[in-house]
């Protein structure tokens, strides 16, 4: 009986000490990289090879599975990088890429068009392991295409909304009153100028600090030619330091088109319009010394700013100068907000212009971009409405019809629509 | 004339590139046209050199009120435009010694690079660096609760400012992980990933509409003001 | 007091800002900074990647704003070399390559087994924007035939079967405006499906956002990004701790923190005294 326990006790104390062992030993095993142990890597599967959209047959899109042994973390995944190779009719397998693990596509720009290509995917594992080749069995042909379908929709809204605006610009040609609300940054253009004025000061007009090619200069510079016909009137100085020469150039043609139809040619001098640097912070110090010296009673930031917003706002705050901003930088927006008196915020700075100058064809213009703003919120709430009735037909499972129906026209709105695949299925 | 060809340039040019933009064949063409500004940009320099020349000479000329300053703007200008332009102290490149000048213009010991290392790098951050003065500044004459939405805003700032730093985690680490999501710094998180971003794109979707209905009126001749209206 | 405080001139607003900043500065203290899920989402990935992988650093920014990214682009570039990634260098900025200098310069200094052309490679500068991202995803031989020394990239052995960028494994952009961010993820991520994290400035980073998670897999903002980096990096590899100069972000975090309470307290401060002055009829 005692011998009988004796064993059963040494039984359990040899399972005991197996289970411990055998624990120890796949503590310890799991520790060096599973790599070492294999020997060999499974192949990627179910090669595709499309034809890439919208282009002038020059691309491929060679699509594949990723390799079984390929893991999203990549301490758990054996696979490190995929090869890609490439034949023609006339030529062998040449290697033509490498791309990175978890990634299941490549894209070859270097085809011709209607001519076949054969691909092959070799799955690359650590320690130079490879898989054995996945092969495409049929070729691709890259196909010519002389309109871009990806781009259908977005073209559908944008001469939806270009019409729109040609339209309130003929409604408005043809006599039609309309409103425009006060924006109230611009009301204060000649109460500004008329300060400076009363001050013997000048004004001082910056229109940002990027080119001609940036549509933020363009508006600044259209605002500066309405300021300008205020400053002519007041016969009051008004200096444009500029950040590029192209700038200058462009200002000094408004400014003294302003002043000639303003009736006042000879107030105009061309010098007080000068280039300064193209250097980012070059130009605000420069600004900043004129502003402390010359003391100008009215800032105007008109066009694209970047750090420099509030490097400027700030000097012309100590100088006790009437400062009205806009950009459609929206980053720069608070810091113009904090330290100006109006501040044009986004859109506001390219409606300045229709609003300065009360022309019918450009209030119409404003008119057209209201309604477009209308289509673009139509857009969203169509979009977020079936998102929502998507997610909760799948909640409360109303069935799949519905369900599915739901999302894809979320899909659709999404991908095809706002997305790449445009008039593609 | 002197607007009409402009404006013919301008609108032929806009409606070719965005044409362009749906056939594959003419994609390139925009890039093209990027390259003609880039050309023209560069030959503008000299306009834009000529005129700093201009205005700042006359200003020493007439011993016009700060001809000081005009005399050390076209001190610097010249030293670093021969600076960089005869690579002075340039050592030429490993690849190519016998040229003496094959080294490149910033080259770690040229004189371009010893301007741009002990003069441009300081004076650039300072200037940046007094963006913190100014924030102070502003923030204190300006960060006002004058409404409810003045009062929202300075709250939200609030949570921002401390949950950028060690002291709102220090705060708020006392929380449990079921609240996890209160702690300032993830509050910083939900307020600049929603809240701000929600608002950020609408500023966005206006401003994109902006730029398509002024792109617009220049194409078609409305606005002609840029070009001084007539 | 009111009166003198309602007044109070911007100098002495300066004056308590220069030593908010400078008392942290000069007493070289830093913080137990915890990296936030965000930052480690970054710092994983590039951790996680096998080593020996390709990654390209596009350092789009310049000296202004070199005091809140490099920083963080240090601490990138001494995680690649401690993983051992294979780095190319690169800049859209025209006042760039001083910036990627100053990091090969680490590499020079703290890795002096990393070989140039073999580890890492600079390809410098190139005018262009956005256009030489589209040109290097389709072939970089169009923009970049040669390194910033002049050497054809044919000739090094990390570039010489480089035909384009589709194939790295991860893009590191730090970047301080245009072109940047915006440009890399509409002409390199978004088609190329590229891995992209970014390191950005504060300003810049409530626009980039939008991007996270789908074309972004993660970003690092301002100087706490970097400072949460270096913290989590000195986790993973504590000799770092050694290295002072693997903490630049985590020393600028004390300052950044007096500052901030200094804003509050200024900002608190002001609108008491608008209340007051609401109360006795003023304007403040």
């Amino acid at each position: 009986m005692v011998q009988h326990s004796i064993i059963k006790s040494c039984c359990k104390s040899v399972v005991v000490i197996a289970t411990l062992l055998l624990l120890i030993t796949e503590g310890y095993s799991a520790e060096p990289s599973p790599v070492e142990k294999k020997t060999s890597i499974q192949p990627a599967k179910n090669i595709t090879i499309k034809d890439y959209p919208g282009d002038l047959g020059t691309s491929l899109i060679i699509e594949w599975e990723l390799s079984e042994d390929d893991q999203n973390d990549p301490k758990k995944s054996f696979v490190i990088a995929y090869e890609v190779y490439r034949k023609t009719e006339k030529t062998e397998y040449k290697f033509l890429s490498q791309v990175t693990y978890q990634k299941n596509f490549y894209r070859d720009q270097e085809c011709e068009p209607d001519k076949k290509y054969w691909y092959q995917v070799i799955a690359i594992g650590k320690n130079n392991l490879q898989s054995i080749p996945l092969e495409s069995l049929n070729p691709g042909i890259p196909i010519l295409q002389w309109f871009d379908s990806r781009r259908g929709w977005i073209g559908i809204l944008m001469l939806f909304s270009c019409s729109l605006v040609v339209y309130f610009i003929w409604i408005a040609r043809k006599g039609k009153k309309l409103k425009i609300r006060k924006i109230a940054g611009l009301d204060a253009v000649e109460e500004a100028v008329g300060r400076a004025t009363e001050m013997g000061s000048s004004c001082l007009f910056v229109p940002g600090i990027l080119d001609v090619n940036d549509i933020q200069t363009i508006a600044g510079i259209t605002i500066l030619s309405h300021v300008a016909e205020v400053t002519a009137e007041y016969e009051t100085d008004m200096i444009v330091p500029t950040c590029r020469s192209l700038v200058m150039t462009m200002a000094r043609e408004a400014v003294e088109t302003a002043y000639l139809s303003a009736g006042k040619p000879d107030a105009y001098n061309e010098d007080d319009i000068y280039y300064l640097t193209d250097e980012q912070f070059g130009y605000v110090a420069g600004i900043q010394g004129t502003m402390v010296r010359d003391k100008p009673a009215a800032c105007f930031y008109m066009g694209a700013f970047y750090a420099e917003s509030l490097l400027l706002a700030e000097t012309g705050n100590s100088i006790g100068a009437i400062q009205i901003a806009g950009t459609a930088m929206p980053s720069q927006l608070p810091f113009f907000v904090a330290a100006c008196d109006y501040t044009l915020i986004g859109e506001e700075l390219f409606a300045a212009s229709a609003y300065l100058s009360g022309e019918p064809d450009q209030l119409g213009s404003l008119k057209g971009q209201d309604y477009g703003k209308l289509l673009c919120a139509a857009l969203i709430i169509i979009g977020c409405t079936f998102a929502t009735l998507s997610s909760l037909a799948n909640h409360y499972q109303w069935g799949t019809g519905m369900e599915s129906s739901f999302s894809s026209i979320q899909t659709y709105v999404s991908e095809n629509i706002l997305g790449e695949k445009g008039f593609r299925p | 004339m002197k607007r009409t060809v402009p404006l013919i340039i301008c609108s032929l040019t806009g409606f070719i590139l965005i044409i362009s933009w749906f056939l594959p064949a003419a994609e390139s063409w925009g890039e093209k046209v990027t390259h003609w500004f880039d050309i023209v940009a560069a030959f503008a320099f000299v306009l834009g050199g000529a005129n700093l020349l201009k205005i700042h000479l006359q200003k020493i000329s007439n011993r016009r009120i700060g001809w000081g300053y005009s005399a050390v703007t076209l001190t610097a200008f010249l030293v670093t435009l021969l600076a960089g332009l005869f690579k002075i102290n340039v050592n030429p490149s490993m690849n190519y010694p016998a040229y003496s000048w094959s080294g490149n213009y910033l080259d770690e010991g040229g004189l371009l690079w010893w301007i741009y290392e002990y003069l441009f790098v300081p004076l650039s951050a300072t200037l940046f660096a007094m963006l913190a003065f100014y924030i102070t500044s502003a923030a204190f004459r300006a960060f006002r609760a004058k409404n409810i939405e003045a009062s929202i805003l300075l709250f939200t700032a609030f949570l921002i400012l401390l949950g950028r730093t060690y002291a709102g985690s220090l705060i708020t680490s006392g929380l449990p992980d079921s609240l996890a999501f209160l702690r300032f710094e993830n509050l910083t998180i939900i307020i600049m990933s929603v809240f701000n971003l929600a608002g950020s794109r609408a500023i966005t979707i206006g401003i994109a509409l902006g730029v398509v209905t002024t792109s617009l009126k220049l194409l078609l001749a409305v606005d002609r003001s840029y070009l001084g209206s007539d | 007091m009111f009166e003198k405080l309602n007044s109070l001139e911007s100098r002495w607003i300066f004056l308590m800002t220069f030593l908010a900043v400078g008392i942290p500065i000069l007493l070289q203290k830093s913080l137990p900074e915890k990296p936030t899920p965000m930052v480690m989402d970054v710092f994983n990935l590039v951790e996680d990647l096998p080593s020996g992988s390709l990654i390209l650093c596009s350092f789009d920014f310049d000296p202004a704003s070199a005091g809140e990214l490099q920083p963080m682009a240090a601490a990138f570039v001494r995680h690649c070399a401690l993983k051992k990634h294979k780095i190319v260098f690169m800049t859209l900025w025209p006042v760039g390559p001083p910036m990627i200098q100053n990091n090969i310069n680490i590499l020079k200094k703290e890795f002096p087994d990393y070989q140039y052309g073999e580890d890492y490679v600079n390809l410098g500068y190139r005018t262009g924007g956005e256009g030489v991202i589209k040109l290097i995803t389709t072939s970089l031989d169009k923009m970049y035939s040669e390194d910033v020394n002049g050497t054809s990239l044919k000739k090094l052995s990390l570039t010489k079967d480089l035909k384009h960028i589709q194939g790295i494994d991860l893009l590191v952009n730090i970047s301080a405006g245009t072109p940047g961010v915006i440009e890399w993820v509409q002409y390199a991520s978004t088609p190329f499906n590229i891995k992209t994290v970014v390191g950005c400035t504060g300003v810049t980073a409530p626009k980039n956002y939008t991007y996270i998670p789908k074309q972004l897999a993660g970003m690092l903002g301002a100087i706490k990004g970097a400072a949460e980096y270096e913290k989590a990096s000195i986790i993973q590899y504590p000799q770092l701790a050694e290295n002072p100069q693997a903490q630049e972000g985590l020393r600028r975090m004390a300052p950044q923190l007096v500052a901030h309470l200094l804003l509050i307290f200024l900002i608190i401060l002001g609108n008491v005294l608008h209340f007051v002055g609401r109360r006795k009829g003023l304007s403040s």
